[in-house]
């Protein structure tokens, strides 16, 4: 295999092997330390910009399910059409596959979607440098490459990952959820849609005031709470009415910030399946999968807003509710997909208010 | 209601399905309760646990885990609350049994965790199915049958190939896989022997075996801490798969759709703590079955307990207080909470370790009943690493999956042979599965044949295809990219030397010129997530720096620990490893802990400053000392497996703390010890070390048969035995094949009639400090780990002890010891004899210790560390106004076919000891510990040779006379008839008799079986074995050695059950 590294803007070098397509990628360096779900990972919008280091050493073995779509542009297998991390780090990967639902390696797929990828590095010295240090901006490249360090943080990546135009999928139900696509996963479609709910997803930035829906879903999606101003201008609109509001992961800051709270950049965030969440007030736990690099801050919340769960471990906010109105969203991904699905209960919650 | 005393089960003896793994979850669990301020007394005869030392539980009883037992110490020690979940199946069903009778609701105690109901429904299998069908989980398609017309029948309407389970079983006892009615009817005979239920169960051939960890607390809140999945498909035992964690082959879905299920069915049946739930799983489609689950903590969850550094036993029992999860901290990380699911960033490997090769009669292969004697786990950043890790450390002289000296592939020659081995797994089918790749069977054959999953066969394919790459380099050098490579994929530096034709010193220096070193990772349960704490380790090539820094300060003592548990060696050195860290820490030392078995104590993350999980090997202990500048090397601790390290380190220029290492040398060496002796003027048997048949038949002409014959090399658990005639001596050269110059046999006079003694001692500076003197119940010719030991000797002569003690201080002082050793004697009218002689702990230290009340392991740790003993011991029996008996379990039941009689080789599995009064009452306990049953009402007898028969005349007529019915045998028959003693005449198994004594072994009225063999060689499946055999598989006490059932006799008439004192250890003073 070819040779290339790692190079972290800090100056840390890791050298490896190059798989996947070949070019140099430059990005936000994370980690995830989920041990399945490599492919539901990489599929998720909210990774835009990032270049994804698993923990788990060994990456692709069950290899690539089919990229066949469902009815409408669902895809069966994946959280989209695409890969959206800008690189990917692994401590090796399976060449052969075994899976009876596998139709291609993991090194193929990447190639197939242009995705660089570099093995046989020390993947956990380079968790353990971001967990200690915070996370920090790295690229793949050869030697003789300098390709420059981005920064995707400072950039509006929700409207690179968000569809175009307005969608209606139609589960031939009676009620219709809105959802706002800022980089949703598609779980949280084929969810709505397993319950007879049909779907009206919109851009991020489309003002869906004339459309008919019962209730308002804020996907999750990539990037700085903070720049996606027009989602949060639309939002504040909406506080004002009484349809019910769901948001999930960047739908619960977007939420926030526009129920007058503020959000903040987290060390490195929380990329994983097994993070513990508290339900305010009582002694239950739930296991949910995560994958945010900025966090609400509790201290913010105006009054009108209460916590409603917040992480086991490190105490940051993992969800809030309305005091008066049926506005409701949380920090983790209670669609599951990869990870746990223990958190199900709260797409159901929503579901019935309509 | 508040508890503030709590009675904690332990799980007696190790056994086949029952080993150490209760010591490690017994004793988290009371330290545990001991951080809630709660009082802890432990029921546990297992007197080698680290469990019952005085520093764990308040109050500790060494008396039978059984209802009797516990009822009593119920009624004394009136506790609040009793823990059931700590102590295995036997903990489990003497609490079902205690519930059954109102026992805990007559003295108000109120069973911790998870209640009898649930309990009672996931052990019937009959109500576990039914409980599931409740809420929609599937089971596995079955009938439960009480008789073998039912069996039939059922049988039909499940359809063939069927498993038959029997309810209530430990390790799958008597389950078994049947093609056929004809397979059928032998089996099902067998299994309504153990049970009355058995279940009739469709085979789901193929399947995959997935297992979670289930964690529940008291507010419904359940997560699963690890999922584990078998690389042997469904129809193998847990226990005896080679198992993986977490599991490597499932998709996200998978995995969460039956951890989703483990959590819905685990709420349902209402766990309160840990649990296991075992599926099998289509590997074509979604289709799944919910095998079993194990509503305690298990063999399963100590190995998820180790493999992810989650403290499972603990957590439980705070659970089971009434804490939730979320208030429980991570005692992993500090930082976080219990309430979570760990993320690992490696791969673990648990494998099996068999001792199959000391039961001649048992068949090697393995199925879904447990045979299995002890694990390891091996921790890698790739399967290959781990899986080659993982066969060295079973210590059976494997090198890895290939490059072996030895052959582990028997009848493999041709391909027929070959897809046999593969098809119809054995102990030794992992190396097939090479063997396979490397005669050209292709993955998918592989895959057909075994229904191993195609991805674990690639990467053995790795292994393979780098082998062939290696094999360009054969007497050369082997280039540093493919060098690297190779120790990425697990290869040990004596494998690469055994493929590349050279030695393994070259190849090290020739990696350490390349600068090849593996390096130091943490497992932290969260992959990294956070800055990790933690002091848990493991070594690995898939890196380029470690996770933490090594200080310089020379103040560390490494202590190599005991490896696998096998016959031979187990829990005791364990707590001898335990042991000799707290006197070491003490002292003010750091200490770093190396072993890989996880079921044991001294793995766990609070004993040692720093854990390393990894291989005990001259090439890891050479490793992690170029990290850690320790002070030297402790070898003498961990049993066999780490006192075979001594010379090689020293060698290596290791300081090797404690006796040289060129004495343990001395000792080890068999010719060299024998100068010595003859030097000091030591007796010792004649013996002569050859090769070839006329030479052995000369030399037992001249010392007189019967002698006594071994392999001088052994590999594993090659057979000893005692010949008593130029028959028995043809037939074993016949037998033994690999006698040759390089192996030869090495053959010593057998001392008949004789008694056998052991002294157990520490010396420093060649002074001894302190000494123990037990004896044998058993004449010479019992294995000592078999043996039934007293402690303090009751019936050597003064005489004899005062020699023994001059002996001893010879040996000391010849050999230079500073530490522990143990020497074992045999003894005829006071003429004594040395028969070996071990410079390190035995296995009797912790019997000795707890007996004298005198930690033998911190005296041995001060004498190694160069210190004064605490004070000087002059041990007498006078010392003691009681006695301790150390009886021994055995698990023949398990072992189908095997000759349940007693010799030169060990058999046993484990052992208890109990105290008493007086030697009666210490071996009724012990033996009760293990099995018997009393009183004794029916008894049957087939006294053997001649003199067994008078010996043993006078015990029959006692037993007579107290009203015991007496069944015999025809030849024992005539001879008490001969001597006016009443018995009723039974006959052999092969008389045309319509009734035989196989119809009394299966009648069940029998309480104890004495079958005394003819001669010391067992080769035939003769009449004799035929009771014992049936004996053993209908569950009834057993007694083949005539000391033992003499002695038996006599305890049995002179004590009723109600004579046996319920006192704890501290009250015997």
């Amino acid at each position: 295999m070819k040779k290339t590294r790692l190079v972290l803007q800090n100056g840390l070098i890791f050298e490896g092997e190059a798989f996947g397509y070949e070019k140099p990628a430059s990005g936000e360096l994370i980690f995830n330390t989920g041990m399945v779900g490599y492919a539901e990972t990489l599929s998720d919008p909210s990774y835009k910009g990032q270049i994804l280091v698993f923990t788990y050493p060994l990456i692709g073995n069950y290899g690539i399910f089919s990229d066949q779509q469902q009815k409408g542009d669902i895809p069966i297998n994946f959280e989209s059409e695409k890969i959206h991390v800008a690189g990917v780090v692994v401590n090796s990967f399976s060449e052969d596959y075994y899976h009876y639902q596998a139709k291609m390696s993991f090194d193929s797929w990447l190639k197939k979607l242009k995705i660089p990828a570099i093995t046989g590095v020390d993947t956990r010295a380079i968790t353990l440098n971001i967990s200690n240090s915070g996370s920090r901006l790295a690229k793949i490249e050869s030697e003789e490459e300098n390709y420059p360090f981005f920064d995707p943080n400072k950039e509006n990546l929700v409207k690179e990952v968000s569809i175009k135009a307005p969608k209606f999928y139609d589960a031939h139900g009676d009620k219709t959820v809105l959802i706002v696509d800022t980089g949703m996963k598609s779980n949280i479609l084929r969810y709505v849609l397993s319950k007879k709910i049909n779907v009206q997803r919109v851009p991020w930035n489309y003002d869906f005031k004339h459309l008919k829906f019962d209730g308002i879903l804020l996907g999750n999606g990539p990037g700085n709470p903070e720049l996606i101003k027009e989602t949060i201008a639309i939002l504040q609109t909406q506080l004002t009415q009484e349809k019910p509001i769901l948001g999930i992961c960047l739908g619960h800051q977007l939420l926030a910030i526009a129920g007058g709270a503020s959000t903040y950049k987290m060390k490195f965030g929380h990329h994983s399946q097994n993070q513990p969440c508290v339900l305010v007030g009582t002694k239950r736990v739930f296991i949910t999968s995560q994958n945010h690099g900025f966090a609400v801050d509790e201290s913010s919340f105006t009054d009108d807003w209460q916590p409603w769960f917040f992480n086991a471990n490190d105490g940051s906010n993992e969800g809030m509710r309305h005091k008066s109105k049926p506005f409701f969203s949380v920090q983790f991904h209670p669609e599951a997909s990869p990870g746990p699905t223990d958190t199900n209960f709260i797409l159901d919650e929503f579901l019935a208010l309509l | 209601m508040t508890i503030k005393k709590v009675l904690v089960f332990g799980s007696a003896a190790l056994k086949i399905g029952e080993a150490g793994e209760f010591d490690y979850s017994g004793s988290q669990a009371i330290k545990a309760l001991k951080s809630e301020g709660i009082k802890t007394s432990l029921v546990n005869p297992n007197i080698a646990t680290v469990q019952t030392d005085q520093q764990l539980a308040d109050k500790i009883y060494f008396l039978p885990v059984t209802p009797t037992f516990i009822e009593k110490i119920i009624a004394k020690e009136r506790p609040d609350g009793v823990l059931l979940s700590c102590g295995g199946q036997t903990a489990l069903n003497c609490g079902i049994d205690l519930a059954k009778n109102g026992v805990f609701d007559k003295y108000g105690v109120k069973v911790l965790g998870t209640p009898i109901k649930t309990i009672v429904n996931t052990e019937d299998r009959a109500l576990f199915a039914e409980k599931l069908n409740e809420i929609g989980v599937l089971t596995p398609n079955n009938r439960s049958i009480t008789s073998l017309k039912e069996a039939i029948s059922a049988a039909k309407e499940v359809g063939y190939p069927v498993m038959i389970r029997i309810a209530y079983a430990l390790g799958g006892l008597g389950s078994t896989v049947v093609k056929s009615e004809k397979e059928l009817i032998p089996a099902i005979k067998l299994a309504l022997s153990h049970s009355h239920q058995v279940l009739i169960e469709e085979y789901l051939l193929g399947w995959k075996e997935i297992e979670y960890e289930v964690v529940r607390d008291s507010y419904d809140n359940c997560i699963t801490v690890c999922n584990m999945e078998n690389l042997d498909p469904l129809g193998i035992h847990t226990g005896e798969s080679i198992v993986v964690a977490p599991s490597q082959t499932l998709s996200n879905e998978e995995y969460h759709f039956l951890r989703e299920i483990a959590i819905k069915t685990i709420r349902h049946l209402g766990v309160v703590g840990e649990c296991n739930i075992q599926y099998a799983l289509d590997p074509h489609s979604k289709d799944y079955r919910v095998i079993e689950v194990n509503a305690r903590l298990s063999r399963s969850s100590a190995l998820a307990s180790k493999a992810t550094g989650y403290p499972l036993a603990y957590v439980s029992v705070k659970l089971a207080l009434g804490y939730s999860l979320g208030e429980i901290t991570n005692n992993t990380t500090k930082a976080t909470m219990a309430c979570f699911e760990p993320a690992l960033d490696y791969i673990v490997i648990k494998i099996p370790r068999w001792d199959l090769k000391k039961f001649p009669m048992v068949s090697k292969q393995i199925n879904s009943s447990m045979k299995s004697v002890g694990e390891v786990m091996a921790i890698g950043r790739c399967f290959e690493e781990a899986l080659q890790k993982a066969l060295r450390m079973l210590d059976i002289g494997a090198l890895g999956i290939v490059g072996n000296k030895k052959l582990f592939t028997d009848n493999t020659e041709t391909k027929n042979k070959l897809e046999k081995a593969l098809a119809q797994p054995t102990d030794e089918r992992i190396f097939a599965l090479a063997k396979a790749l490397v005669e050209g069977f292709s993955i998918d054959e592989i895959h057909q044949l075994t229904h191993i999953d195609r991805w674990y066969l690639s990467k053995i394919q790795n292994i393979i295809s780098t082998t062939k790459r290696l094999d360009l380099y054969k007497g050369g050098t082997c280039p540093r990219e493919l060098l690297l490579l190779s120790k990425k994929l697990g290869f040990a530096d004596a494998q690469l030397a055994h493929i590349l034709d050279s030695d393994e010193n070259k190849i090290r220096l020739n990696r350490i010129n390349f600068g090849i070193h593996p390096y130091v990772k943490q497992i932290d349960t969260l992959a990294g997530e956070y800055p990790p704490q933690t002091n848990y380790l493991y070594l690995t090539y898939h890196a380029s720096q470690d996770d933490l820094s090594f200080h310089s300060g020379n103040n560390k003592i490494l202590i190599l620990g005991s490896g696998a548990y096998r016959i031979g060696s187990s829990v005791e050195f364990d707590w001898c490893c335990v042991n000799s860290i707290n006197t070491i820490k003490e002292l003010g030392y750091e200490t770093l802990m190396l072993n890989f078995n996880p079921e044991t104590v001294s793995t766990d993350y609070d004993i040692s400053d720093r854990l390393y999980f990894d291989e005990i090997s001259l090439e890891t202990v050479l490793e992690i000392l170029r990290k850690e500048s320790a002070m030297g090397v402790i070898v003498s601790v961990g049993g066999q497996a780490a006192n075979n390290l001594a010379l090689p380190l020293h060698l290596a220029g290791v300081n090797v703390l404690g006796t040289s290492p060129i004495q343990i040398d001395r000792a080890e060496d068999r010719k060299k010890f024998s100068a010595a002796l003859d030097q000091l003027k030591i007796d010792q048997p004649k013996w002569c070390e050859l090769t070839d048949l006329a030479g052995a038949i000369k030399f037992c002409h001249q010392v007189g048969y019967p002698t006594l014959v071994r392999p001088s090399y052994v590999l594993s658990g090659a057979a000893m035995i005692v010949a008593s005639n130029d028959r028995e001596m043809t037939h074993y050269f016949s037998k033994v094949a690999l006698v040759s110059n390089d192996h030869p046999v090495v053959i010593s006079k057998f001392i008949e009639d004789a008694k056998e003694i052991e002294l157990d001692a520490v010396a420093f500076n060649g002074e001894i400090t302190a000494f123990a003197i037990s004896e044998h119940v058993e004449n010479a010719g019992v294995h000592s780990g078999d043996a039934t030991l007293v402690y303090p000797a009751q019936r050597t002569y003064v005489e004899t002890m005062r020699q023994i003690i001059k002996i001893g201080r010879k040996i000391a002082k010849e050999f230079a010891i500073s530490g522990p050793f143990n020497t074992q004697f045999v003894a005829k009218s006071n003429f004594i004899k040395v028969i070996e002689c071990n410079l390190r702990a035995s296995r009797s230290f912790p019997f000795i210790s707890k007996v004298a009340k005198l930690n033998f392991i911190k005296e041995a740790t001060l004498a190694i560390m160069g210190k004064e003993a605490t004070k000087k011991v002059s041990s007498s029996f006078t010392n003691y106004d009681y006695v301790g008996v150390k009886a021994s379990q055995f698990s023949f039941t398990r072992l189908n076919g095997a000759d349940p009689t007693l010799g030169v080789e060990m058999s046993s599995t484990g052992e208890v000891a109990c105290l008493g009064d007086d030697f009666n009452e210490a071996l009724l306990k012990s033996l009760i510990s293990v099995g018997f049953k009393f009183p004794l009402r029916k008894v049957l007898l087939s006294t053997g040779p001649l003199d067994k028969k008078i010996a043993f005349n006078s015990s029959v007529q006692k037993m007579i006379l107290a009203g015991i019915e007496i069944y015999s045998t025809p030849g024992t028959y005539k001879f008490l008839k001969d001597h006016q003693l009443k018995s009723k005449m039974i006959d052999w198994p092969d008389s045309t008799n319509s009734k035989t004594v196989l119809d009394l072994i299966y009648s069940n009225q029998l309480d104890l079986v004495i079958n005394i063999p003819k001669n010391f060689y067992k080769q035939e499946l003769d009449n004799d074995y035929l009771i014992r055999r049936k004996a053993v598989d209908r569950g009834i006490p057993l007694v083949t050695n005539i000391q033992l059932a003499k002695r038996l006799v006599e305890a049995a008439l002179e004590k009723t059950i109600d004579d046996l004192q319920i006192k704890d250890w501290h009250s015997y003073k």
